[in-house]
């Protein structure tokens, strides 16, 4: 058998404080899709730039086609042929899809770059990937998936033979993702070797040939996909049995609480009405863009909405600004936990408090006890992994990051808690700890909206389910047992 | 412990060039003034007896008044002193040969300074009297007293402006306008002053208003920055250039062109005045000011909403943070303070010019910067920024002590700024934990 494409042997890596690896092989080989699965934290990310050289491991060897080299920096990375598609794209936005894939590398004739051929250049690359980009476009006018296309393109161009693709589908529509797909075995079909990682399961059950499981910096296992089935996988995962994804769960809703009526912003959210009564976790589905999220925000007050209702136990509430929202007991997960659900900067405890000032403070001043105290009882309770309340946020992994941020709205016993992708970028030990909150919430008669692209978390989750599309609301899913994914994805596309 | 030394590592650096300078400056020292005539004092007490008549010489001038006055009280009821001599060496040499007429005189004491007069080893009548002098010892040039007092009044406005450009910055801001705003409320208080309280003639009431006056528009122009900030997104580069302009050709216009003097001397009370021992009114002011944004910024819901606001000010925004009427009362507070300043320049020179406060923005920014304020945003602390302060006047000072031209200063000052900053990268990447270095060296 031909030497594999990639050999890693024995990598070590630790960083002050933290072993992030020990002792790791992988073995890559041509036209194949190996998925590298693991718990957050688990050192996929360090595995990845070991590989692409933006981290030197302390021991261990990297092998290309047999051959040991040293993979120094990014550079070297490049010239042994890894191409490395991080999750937030490295490209330009300013510049266009043709200029990013030639950055650093402009085709020149005469000491000037050549327009035309590097034109004709991207042409042939996205030829081959099998998917039409206009070269010309501004990257930052292209849809996620275009620019992805673009940073396939861009790893093409400097003829790698090792594309590593980092959490790819966590922003795309499923038929973008197909379109990944098909775009993933045309590449392998050229014998490019690709490592696919992710946190969806499915995915990798469709795209993947083998599987390679980390766990706390070590690799635990390798399986042929077709070996194994998904319990199998999750279980080596997380490294002991889970019996089942999702909690159950045993309420009842009761009356209605929030009431939305006619609810307009522009053409993102159109003339929606919905309510959710009390102990109810309502899901959002839809495509990205389908302006589940914009109807979120204009429920929490984030943006103006141009006309509609908000009422919450028959009350009219008026909320402009994201203020107002919080007065009336209504929080807000965002989707987006780093930009917008909390300040990486600052301590656990200060973000934990920051929409509680009004009631840990007195005539101006924080009672930094009260605090510590709140919060203590927290960390407990739901269980936050950290050294001390004084953590900066930065440094939490995403599962504790999310219950901070839950936290937060607790503290102030929200009556109404919407929840924007609750687990996305959360490894699947954690997943299970919010969805077992979220229940423990929705028993205590809380509203809950909970927004999701994963159509499986919303039909383990939900109580009744909207399907939004362009906007509007395009149908209502409330006979649960029978709900299929079919019958969401039919009302989410039209 | 490691905190503070992670939050505050900069007072090292000051630290450091406080010895590097007391260092160089090392020096023989004649104690003078009330010191030495103290010092002079309890040296006779215990080498002489007590019959011994004494005569005492100095120059005039208030210095050698309050050598003699100590030294007259140190010897009081223990010693006899037949005279009191001050004056140049004519004087004292006339008084001298009349005194010894009168009877013998056993000791002289004089000043430092007069110990040198050649008369006293050349005249024969005076030869075979000994002549005692405060002894000479060896301390910093740097670490004398008035130095010290001169260092902390020469930055006391920048350290007060640096107070507000610090909160500006903290929200991920900037404010290039204060340096001009000093100008405009120096020129505003004096102009008020003289056309509208009398002039030299003002009262103490009438002169604070005006200064309140002053303060209150440079305020109001600060307001109107951060409203352009808040209001149109303004990138606050841009608005407080704009306001640069605006702020320093009001003060030329007010003026016009000229220094304004026409005010009362109680005006450079704050400048000038010492009510607190020998400590500059000004200087205690600033403290006073610094203990307070401390406290602001560290205990109080407001502090923590600026830090929230440039750390992260969606997520501020979303979890309930008034951000906009946060940052337009940051621009105020600084717009106040940079007249405050304007205000402490204008009693120090007891006049107003729109030519104050040129490029004090950016000695502003540095101190800021250099006491380890990200301009980033969401990260720094108040007395950091103090400490930075110290930092740049302690250079200039520390350059000036030794001979370093004023030019040379500017280039040293600029590499500095530079050191200060990139320590301070190196600190976040995590190449350098200062912290953790000092935390285990000091467990």
């Amino acid at each position: 058998m031909a030497a594999p494409l990639l050999s890693m042997q024995g990598i070590t890596k630790s960083f002050p404080g933290v072993k992030a690896l020990r002792s790791v092989d992988l073995a890559l080989h041509a036209g194949e899709v190996l998925a590298l699965v693991g718990e957050n934290g688990a050192g996929k990310s360090t595995l990845i730039k070991v590989l692409g050289g933006a981290h030197l491991p302390d021991q261990g060897t990297l092998a290309f086609d047999g051959e040991v080299r040293q993979i120094n920096s990014p550079v070297d990375g490049r010239n042994a042929g890894v191409g490395i598609i991080y999750q937030e794209f490295n490209l330009v936005p300013q510049l266009t899809a043709r200029e990013n894939i030639f950055l650093g590398q402009e085709k020149t004739r005469f000491g000037c770059f050549s327009r035309q051929r590097e034109h004709d250049a991207a042409l042939a690359l996205f030829k081959r990937v099998g998917v039409a980009v206009d070269p010309e476009a501004l990257c930052g006018d292209l849809s996620v998936a275009q620019q992805q296309v673009v940073e396939i393109a861009k790893a093409l161009s400097v003829e790698a033979k090792i594309i590593v693709m980092d959490e790819p589908s966590a922003t795309l529509t499923p038929q973008e993702v197909e379109r990944l797909f098909a775009v993933m075995r045309e590449l392998k079909s050229q014998g490019i070797g690709i490592i696919y990682v992710s946190h969806r399961l499915e995915e990798i059950f469709e795209i993947c040939d083998r599987v390679s499981v980390m766990r706390d910096g070590t690799g635990v296992g390798e399986a042929t996909i077709a070996d194994i089935n998904r319990e199998q996988l999750i279980e080596m995962m997380v490294g002991r049995k889970l019996d089942k994804e999702f909690p159950p769960r045993a309420t009842q809703p009761g009356k209605e609480r929030l009431v939305v009526e006619g609810l307009n912003r522009g053409t993102a959210v159109r003339d929606v009405s919905f309510s959710v009564r009390e102990g109810e976790i309502l899901a959002l589905a839809g495509l990205v863009g389908a302006g589940r999220t914009e109807t979120a925000r204009l429920i929490f007050g984030a943006d103006k909405r141009d006309s509609g209702t908000i009422a919450l136990d028959g009350r009219i509430l008026d909320i402009q600004h994201p203020r107002q929202a919080i007065a009336n007991e209504i929080g807000l997960l965002t989707e987006d936990r780093k930009a917008q659900g909390l300040i990486l900067g600052q301590s656990l405890r200060e973000n934990f408090a920051l929409p509680n000032l009004d009631a840990f403070s007195r005539f101006g001043f924080v009672a930094e006890g009260n605090e510590k105290v709140a919060f203590g009882g927290f960390v407990e309770s739901l269980r936050i992994k950290t050294p001390s309340q004084e953590q900066l946020a930065g440094n939490l992994s995403g599962g504790n990051q999310q219950k901070v941020v839950l936290a937060k709205w607790l503290q102030r016993n929200c009556d109404v808690i919407i929840f924007d992708e609750p687990t996305r970028g959360i490894d699947v030990g954690a997943k299970y700890e919010i969805y077992v909150l979220m229940n423990e919430l929705a028993a205590q008669g809380k509203a809950i909206i909970m927004i999701s692209s994963e159509l499986p978390e919303i039909l383990g989750m939900a109580d009744r389910i909207l399907v939004m599309h362009e906007g509007r609301v395009t149908g209502e899913i409330s006979d649960m047992p029978n709900a299929t994914q079919q019958m969401i994805m039919e009302l989410a596309v039209q | 412990m490691k905190r503070f030394f992670a939050d505050y590592g900069m007072i090292f650096a000051l630290l450091v060039l406080g010895v590097l300078f007391s260092w160089l400056t090392w020096d023989e020292q004649h104690p003078t003034g009330a010191s030495g005539g103290r010092q002079l004092g309890k040296m006779i007490v215990k080498q002489t007896t007590q019959q011994q008549r004494i005569v005492v010489l100095a120059r005039d001038g208030a210095e050698d008044r309050a050598f003699t006055e100590e030294l007259a009280a140190q010897l009081a009821g223990k010693r006899e002193i037949v005279a009191i001599i001050h004056g140049s060496p004519q004087d004292a040499r006339k008084r001298i040969d009349q005194m010894l007429t009168e009877g013998s005189v056993d000791l002289l004491a004089c000043t430092p300074a007069v110990s040198t007069w050649p008369m006293l080893s050349s005249l024969p009548q005076l030869s075979e009297i000994p002549v005692l002098s405060p002894e000479p010892y060896h301390w910093p040039n740097f670490l004398k007293a008035d130095n010290l007092l001169n260092v902390a009044n020469q930055i006391v406005v920048i350290a007060v402006l640096a107070i507000g450009m610090t909160l500006v910055i903290i929200t991920a801001g900037i404010d290039l306008s204060v340096g001009s705003l000093l100008a405009l409320a120096a020129v505003a208080s004096t102009w008020l002053i003289r056309d509208a309280a009398g002039g030299e003639a003002a009262g103490t009431l009438g002169v604070v208003l005006c200064c309140l006056a002053a303060i209150a528009l440079a305020a109001a122009v600060g307001l109107f920055s951060g409203a352009m900030v808040t209001g149109f997104n303004i990138p606050p580069f841009i608005v407080t250039l704009a306001m640069m302009l605006v702020a320093s050709g009001l003060a030329y216009t007010m003026a016009g062109g000229q220094s304004i003097y026409q005010v009362p001397d109680s005006f450079a009370w704050l400048g000038r005045g010492t009510a607190l021992g020998s400590i500059p009114n000004s200087v205690v002011l600033m403290i006073l000011l610094y203990i307070i944004a401390h406290v602001m910024m560290s205990k109080t819901v407001l502090g923590r909403y600026i830090y929230a606001i440039g750390g992260n000010l969606e997520a501020a925004r979303l979890s309930g943070v008034p951000v906009k009427r946060v940052i337009l009362l940051v621009y105020l507070l600084n717009g106040a303070l940079a007249g405050l300043g304007g205000i402490i320049t204008a009693s120090q020179l007891k006049s107003g010019a729109p030519t104050y406060g040129i490029m004090y923005e950016l000695y502003v920014i540095a101190a800021v910067v250099v006491g380890g304020t990200s301009l980033m945003g969401g990260q720094g602390k108040i007395f950091g920024t103090l400490i930075g302060a110290f930092i740049i006047a302690v250079i200039q000072n520390g350059m000036n002590l030794t001979g370093v031209g004023s030019y040379m200063q500017k280039v040293v000052l600029g590499f500095v700024i530079l050191a200060a900053v990139l320590l301070d990268t190196l600190k976040r990447r995590g190449t350098l934990n200062l912290g953790k270095l000092f935390a285990s060296k000091t467990a």
